[in-house]
């Protein structure tokens, strides 16, 4: 199982990234920096977490447009596993990988904390470590989390069953229209996801909740 | 332009903030006029933020040195031992003046300017709290500035990526002219691979990184060593501009550069920039300075040697090459999109030399900038006494209870969670215990990047009105508080760093208050064995006259061997013992329940028992890292009831506990050296057999259960829990 993470200046959760995909797979993933045009074979690519370029334009929106994106765009549309969590997500919907936008929180403020996620859609390659309609626990920590997609763009996701992982109990954070938390693309190998799996893999975290969306990427069944 | 011969009037004198004697000095000094450029430079390194002229005195007196300090006071931060060639570089620092004129601006570089400090060291920033204080929440700027604030913070912290893990926020009057904002950060590097600012070697290349030079904050550190009055608007060009992506990269860079040999000395540029900067890298290594200033990257036009000598730019920083790797460094920071150029050169002759467009503007013997600053021992008066406590009718019964939920609805007592959701509490995946607890605790990766049992315990603490009440107490006070907190979550208190904020030292009372302050701080570190490793002082906090509490904040650090051992403040299961380690209060003056009950500050505040302070806290410790307790908080503000309740509403698990007679002593004295444990029924023996042989004062007041807190008056905790939680949302809303 090989696995890529693609670093942008701004990126900084990075290093949770990689040790929650080492903890968990035995194996560090490949750093790839932004300036890279091409991509080697990998069965998943990351895009971490951060800031990149400071978000001063839109947030990902630099970083959508960085060479290496062009090759991310190829392995997508080859099959190859995608994960944007975060700032990746935003990065992921800036390149067009994944339809929507995120716009900034309904409250204007920054918000971290805990958050409950109904598992929506427990077929795709990310979430087939969880049961079906299971609420989990999950960390967000963003500034620009609150999706948003045309009425036709999002009865095609909905139908589609895009929707992979839904704000549960009251607990969304930022507005996202029908409590989206986290889409795949039409073809299911792109997840994209405001809330931080990666912050919840361990004993120490005290849960393990973020673990099967890594065992079912990773192909890694506990 | 201005020309550099400009001829120097007592108007731009006083305009650099330069008393008459003071610039008679610099005359003497140098044996000549000035050049504009050459009085811009003295008024950078002689203000008070700069040079601590009327503090230093009093700064000398504190213990800094112990076991495992590495390095005290006198460079960027301090550096502590946490075993296993590990230390923790650490400083907290203020950033008061140009917050309360551009709360966004002036906090988020605050928080840049302190995470700069930690990683110029060659440290990783891996924790960052802050101790915010602010005017009455009715003052009608306050809202707007607790806003302003808490998004500059969180702003830049979260961009740069650092969990903010502790803190304080805190309401009172006398902020309403000048709010606090003191930033803390901490970091984690090899003993080994500490990088220091002291100048090495005759004609090496000084090298200027990361961000452009711009107008911004041109004499802030002087706008920051002045009191306020109504014209404060016209300071805000003074304020600087953050940005975080920008300091994540040099973060980035700085790292990268510093393992491949080529820093030989590095330091950031802060207050006054590229004077402060260069001028201290010089002086400390003996060696003189030349700097060229066509050299310097500027992003805007027509600047001239005298901005650039002042600009405040932000994400800058200044080092001295290992020449022969200039090439490897400077592709270091292209590949990070940052600027690296070689601006000037260290030189034999002890001069600072500035060069501008071929001309020389500047000409000043380097090591007399900084050691003959002007040093005052500015006269002091004993600071008056409080107003001794009014005789008053204590209420009961029903009333009891009410006073317990108005506390806890209470500004100073209510939940900071508004505050601390706008901060990134997990990033890094290491946090142990997020706010809301005794301490902020992290897990500490080793040198290669794995796991470790090992955790740092962060906290930060003073109380101000018991500073104005009693400045002597408040010092020793604030230092034990923030003993307590880390002693609370199981560590072991290594070391401390003090941000002393205070009003116009030329006010004899004021000063007053700054010597017993610093006299309590000193007298309490070297009875805890907590040595001072660095730290910052704020002065001239004042309006119109009117100046802020005394508020010398403390924030430290301790260490926790084994992070699975970590006590936390929430109740764990019902049925267990609730003990009172320390005896019941008695002390009322000062406390929060009497200023409430009385709308004054009345009497002395709660006096400190070091030797007491030490005991208990050391037996506590014990405890937990024996495992005999589920739960600890230490006793503060709001005393016993405050504590049980806060304990009993993050576990989600009542209390029933009975009290001596006055209830509203013994809920709500402050008195301190006193913690609130939990355990199992079937520790409760060992425990009281271990405190007899310690000596400890214990009781076992009551045990947990229910959804209620019950000392003879029943209130629910769901009721508590709103009047806790709902105080700041509905009062930003």
């Amino acid at each position: 199982m090989k696995s890529a993470l693609i670093q942008f200046p701004g990126s900084n959760r990075d290093r949770d990234m990689i040790a929650a995909i080492t903890k968990i797979s035995g194996e560090k993933p490949d750093l790839v920096w932004h300036t890279q045009s091409e991509l080697g074979d990998y069965d998943l690519i990351v895009i971490p977490g951060g800031f990149s370029y400071g978000d001063y334009l839109r947030a990902g929106a630099i970083a959508a447009r960085s060479p290496i994106m062009d090759a991310v765009r190829e392995k997508a549309g080859k099959g190859t596993k995608i994960l944007g969590v975060c700032n990746g997500f935003q990065t992921l919907c800036e390149a067009g990988l994944l339809p929507g936008a995120l716009m900034r929180n309904a409250s204007l403020r920054f918000v971290c904390r805990e958050v409950k996620l109904l598992v929506s859609n427990n077929k795709t390659a990310f979430s087939n470590q969880y049961n079906e309609n299971e609420i989990i626990r999950c960390p967000v920590a963003h500034h620009d989390g609150n999706f948003f997609a045309d009425e036709k763009t999002l009865n095609q996701i909905e139908e589609n069953g895009q929707v992979v992982f839904r704000y549960a109990e009251d607990t969304n954070p930022n507005g996202s229209v029908n409590n989206i938390a986290g889409i795949v693309n039409e073809k299911g190998n792109v997840l994209g996801m405001m809330p931080h799996p990666e912050n919840l893999i361990e004993a120490f975290h005290h849960g393990l909740d973020g673990r099967p969306l890594f065992e079912s990427a990773l192909n890694k069944v506990a | 332009m201005i020309p550099n011969n400009t001829p120097i009037t007592d108007e731009l004198i006083a305009n650099h903030g330069l008393k008459p004697d003071e610039y008679q000095r610099i005359l003497n000094l140098i044996g000549r006029e000035p050049t504009i450029t050459e009085l811009g430079i003295f008024s950078a390194m002689w203000n008070e933020h700069c040079s601590y002229k009327s503090s230093k005195i009093w700064l000398k007196t504190l213990p800094t040195k112990g076991p495992r300090v590495l390095q005290g006071p006198g460079e960027n931060a301090g550096v502590v031992d946490i075993d296993d060639g590990q230390v923790v570089v650490f400083k907290m620092e203020s950033h008061n003046h140009p917050s309360y004129i551009e709360p966004y601006q002036g906090a988020a570089t605050g928080v840049g300017g302190i995470l700069r400090d930690v990683f110029t060291m060659g440290a990783r920033p891996i924790a960052a709290m802050n101790a915010l204080r602010f005017g009455e929440p009715d003052h009608p700027k306050t809202r707007h500035l607790v806003s302003g604030v808490v998004a500059g913070v969180g702003g830049y912290g979260n961009s740069f990526g650092v969990p903010t893990v502790g803190g304080e926020v805190e309401f009172n009057a006398r902020y309403n002219g000048n709010i606090l904002v003191n930033a803390f950060a901490a970091g984690l590097a090899d003993s080994d691979k500490i990088f220091l600012s002291e100048a090495k070697g005759v004609g090496l290349p000084i090298v200027y990184l990361g961000a452009k030079t711009g107008r911004d904050g041109v004499g802030g550190a002087t706008m920051a060593s002045a009191e306020f009055d109504d014209d404060i608007d016209e300071k805000r060009p003074t304020v600087q501009v953050g940005d975080p992506f920008t300091e994540k990269c040099l973060l980035e860079a700085c790292l990268e550069l510093m393992k491949t040999g080529a820093v030989i000395a590095i330091q950031d540029m802060g207050a006054a920039g590229l004077t402060c900067s260069a001028v201290e890298m010089g002086a400390k290594g003996n060696l003189g300075v030349e700097l060229d200033l066509d050299k310097v990257p500027v992003r805007e036009e027509r600047m001239n040697a005298y901005e650039m000598m002042l600009s405040e730019s932000q994400e800058r920083m200044l080092m001295v090459l290992e020449p022969s790797k200039e090439a490897v460094a400077s592709d270091i920071f292209k590949k990070w999109g940052l600027d690296f150029a070689i601006v000037g050169i260290t030189t034999d002759d002890l001069r600072f030399r500035v060069n501008f467009q071929g001309e020389e503007v500047a000409n000043l013997p380097i090591k007399k900038l900084g050691d003959e600053a002007p040093e005052y021992d500015r006269p002091w008066v004993e600071p008056k006494k409080p107003d001794p406590i009014p005789a008053l009718d204590l209420p009961e019964g029903e009333a009891v209870v009410e006073l317990l939920l108005k506390l806890m609805g209470s500004p100073n007592v209510a939940s900071k969670r508004w505050v601390y959701e706008q901060y990134d509490t997990y990033i890094q995946g290491n946090s142990a215990q997020r706010p809301g607890g005794d301490a902020g605790v992290v897990r500490v990766p080793s040198s290669t990047g794995e796991d470790t049992k090992k955790g740092l315990a962060f906290s930060s603490d003073v109380n101000p009105v018991y500073c104005e009440a009693d400045a002597y107490e408040g010092g020793k006070q604030a230092v034990a508080e923030l003993w307590r907190n880390l002693t609370a979550v199981g560590a072991e208190p290594l070391a401390a760093t003090d941000n002393l904020n205070f009003g116009n030292p030329e006010r004899p009372e004021i000063m007053g208050q700054f010597v017993h302050a610093i006299k309590g701080i000193g007298e309490a570190c070297k009875a805890l064995a907590f040595p001072i490793v660095s730290g910052n002082v704020s002065l001239y906090n004042e309006t119109n006259g009117v100046g802020i509490l005394p508020t010398p904040t403390m924030a430290g650090v301790g260490l926790l061997p084994d992070i699975d051992k970590m006590a936390t403040i929430a109740f764990k299961d019902s049925g267990e013992d609730i003990i009172l380690i320390g005896s019941h209060g008695t002390h009322m003056g000062q406390t929060l329940a009497f200023n409430a009950l009385t709308g004054g500050d009345y009497g002395p505040p709660p006096p400190v028992d070091l030797a007491e302070e030490k005991k208990n806290g050391d037996f506590v410790r014990s405890l937990i890292r024996n495992e005999r307790v589920t739960a600890c908080h230490d006793i503060s503000s709001g005393g016993l009831g405050v504590a049980v309740t806060e304990m009993a509403l993050k576990g989600k698990i009542g209390a029933t506990f009975s009290l001596p007679k006055d209830k509203v002593t013994t809920l709500f004295s402050e008195d301190q050296a006193r913690y609130i444990v939990t355990c199992k029924r079937s520790d409760r023996e060992l425990i009281l057999k271990s405190a007899e042989e310690s000596g400890i004062n214990l009781e076992i007041i009551g045990k947990t259960g229910g959804n209620f807190i019950d000392f003879g008056e029943k209130i629910d905790l769901t009721s508590l829990e709103q009047a806790y939680e709902g105080w700041f949302p509905s009062y930003m809303a």
